[in-house]
């Protein structure tokens, strides 16, 4: 379980994140949505340990998350970047099994793992090629692979989380990612996902989490946060709500 | 994961390689002498094995010192461009081309023409290593200088640690074209062997210090290979993964400069290695550390040696300098490299 407890962050004179409550519940899938600039990567940030917060703290199972060694934290906790800056030509397969490395499991179970967590990313007929011979794409799956191979047995005691995950990807592999998120999720993983588009966060997130000028404007269920009134005071664009005709989640249109 | 076959034997022909390039290093020179006579001179202490005196003469103080620093050197050199290139997150960094090797020149130069006057009272023994002492540190300060220049948030900028590079050799060429006005003879001859890079000067005091220096360093290099794998990710990654970052990359740097500093101050400036030596070896193998390491350790000594070989050949009974001859195979390869990546669009 992560939480976070009245977390702020400053960068020089101006508050980038202001008293953010938030739990993550090992099973749920909490979706972090705002504007650009409203703090979502330096809360990211701040929850897994590269920015000290100014104020608050971070809790990583009741202990605070400065207080784990970086081994102990990597077994419990996998990040996802937005993009990675890999300049050397790696076996696609060599970068997934790098999600091993903070594990002692022995190499039997590491290489069952890779299978499953290639196939789980849709990557494992890219296995033997060069990591830089893959499009943008492709690239975000293999890193996508990685972390998942990272808490893919952690279970209850893991941690997910997720910087745009869909950002470079076709419509196919935006729901593949979303739907592994939530399969992690079902193993007993807290995930947590930063995203961008209201609709996807709907469809996929049992909670969402909407930041606004370094503030949580909102918490809840979708259809609790997907108003209309906070949705275009918040983007400063109409919108409707309306039910998705396919999903019983709310579909948002601007 | 275990080595893949073809990797293990490709590392096991770079074994077989440096063992030739040993040979020949012993056996080649002004006087050449047959294999089979070098190896006896090698083991006719503790065999029964008769060689003629004059060559048992040549290759135990001659050659072999020189072979031996030629070894040390070259696996270090390979060995410390390759970490530098990992922290760096970039095939580019040599730890000539970045001004690293200029600070430890600049460091060496400094303890000969001052040191002679401030150290005079050590015993001759210690020079090597008062030397390597004046080498390392300006290793250190020049690494450490260069990754503050050229690292920011966004990661590391080649072009400024390059520009850096280039900032600390032009320092280091004044300062040391400072010194040579109140050195005397001696000195100057001392101090154009830096700038040249040479093992001519090889002995088994410098043998010694190199051992020790350089021990350091490949005893604790290559326990990193994992940790600079996750560094190639880039460092917030590194850290997901459970490096602790900021101690490696201390380590790494200490590491490097500890490693360059005693090979300047043993053999003055050698370029390339680090450079092209790396490139080989991952073109062979692969970007993995854990078998990129051991690798650059044996290609490197391997190139040394049979460059070395080639200096006291190509002008024979006069050598040339091995670091003109390293700079001249290594600097139109440096060149290839940055055509290629500017073709790939990023520097």
């Amino acid at each position: 379980m992560l939480q976070a407890l009245q977390l702020g962050c400053q960068r020089g004179s101006r508050h980038i994140l202001e008293q953010v409550e938030l739990t993550l519940q090992p099973g749920e899938v909490l979706v972090v949505l705002g504007t650009n600039g409203a703090g979502k990567s330096t809360l990211l940030a701040t929850l897994t340990g590269e920015l000290a917060p100014a104020t608050g703290q971070v809790l990583l199972d009741q202990r605070p998350l400065a207080s784990w060694s970086a081994l102990e934290r990597a077994r419990r906790m996998a990040v996802l970047p937005q993009s990675s800056a890999l300049a050397f030509a790696f076996q696609v397969e060599e970068v997934v099994a790098m999600g091993r490395m903070p594990h002692a499991s022995g190499q039997r179970r590491d290489s069952q793992i890779l299978r499953e967590v290639m196939a789980a990313a849709d990557v494992s007929h890219l296995a033997a090629r060069s990591y830089l011979s893959l499009s943008g794409g492709e690239r975000q799956r293999v890193h996508l692979a990685r972390v998942l191979a990272q808490v893919w047995d952690s279970a209850e005691q893991g941690c997910l989380l997720l910087d745009e995950p869909t950002a470079s990807l076709d419509l196919a592999h935006q729901h593949l990612t979303l739907q592994q998120a939530r399969q992690m999720a079902a193993r007993g993983l807290a995930v947590l996902v930063v995203l961008h588009d209201l609709n996807l966060a709907a469809r996929y997130a049992d909670r969402l989490l909407l930041l606004h000028e370094g503030r949580v404007s909102a918490q809840g269920t979708p259809w609790e946060v997907l108003q209309v009134e906070l949705l275009e005071q918040v983007f400063k664009v109409p919108v409707s709500v309306q039910t998705h005709p396919l999903h019983a989640c709310p579909l948002v249109l601007s | 994961m275990s080595v893949p076959a073809v990797k293990r034997s490709i590392l096991f022909s770079l074994a077989l390689l440096l063992l030739l390039a040993v040979l020949l290093s012993l056996a080649l020179g002004p006087v050449s002498i047959p294999f089979t006579d070098a190896i006896g001179a090698l083991l006719h202490r503790v065999t029964s094995w008769t060689v003629a005196a004059d060559t048992a003469l040549i290759v135990e103080h001659i050659r072999l010192p020189r072979t031996l620093m030629g070894m040390l050197i070259g696996a270090t050199l390979a060995l410390t461009g390759a970490a530098m290139q990992g922290l760096f997150r970039n095939p580019l960094a040599d730890p000539a081309l970045i001004g690293v090797s200029s600070g430890a020149a600049l460091g060496a130069a400094l303890v000969i023409v001052l040191g002679s006057v401030w150290l005079a009272a050590l015993p001759a023994a210690l020079m090597p290593y008062t030397q390597a002492a004046g080498a390392f540190a300006g290793a250190l300060l020049t690494t450490w200088l260069v990754y503050r220049l050229g690292s920011s948030n966004q990661g590391v900028s080649m072009a400024s640690m390059l520009l850096a590079g280039v900032a600390i050799a032009a320092l280091s060429a004044a300062v040391v074209g400072l010194l040579t006005y109140i050195a005397d003879d001696a000195m100057l001859r001392a101090l154009t062997f830096w700038n040249m890079g040479s093992l001519g000067a090889a002995s088994y005091d410098r043998v010694g210090m190199l051992v020790l220096c350089c021990g350091v360093v490949w005893w604790r290099l290559p326990r990193q290979a994992r940790a600079l794998n996750a560094l190639l990710l880039g460092e917030s990654e590194a850290r997901h993964l459970g490096v602790e970052v900021e101690r490696v990359k201390r380590e790494l740097v200490l590491l490097t400069a500890l490693g360059v500093g005693a090979a300047v101050a043993a053999a003055g400036l050698i370029g390339f290695i680090g450079l092209v030596v790396p490139h080989l070896a991952r073109l062979l193998l692969g970007p993995d550390h854990r078998q990129l390491l051991p690798a650059c350790m044996l290609l490197g000594a391997a190139l040394l040696l049979l460059a070395d070989v080639a200096a006291r050949l190509l002008v024979a009974p006069a050598e040339l300098p091995l670091g003109i001859l390293t700079a001249l195979l290594g600097a139109p390869f440096f060149i290839a490299l940055l055509l290629r990546m500017q073709r790939r669009g990023g520097l």
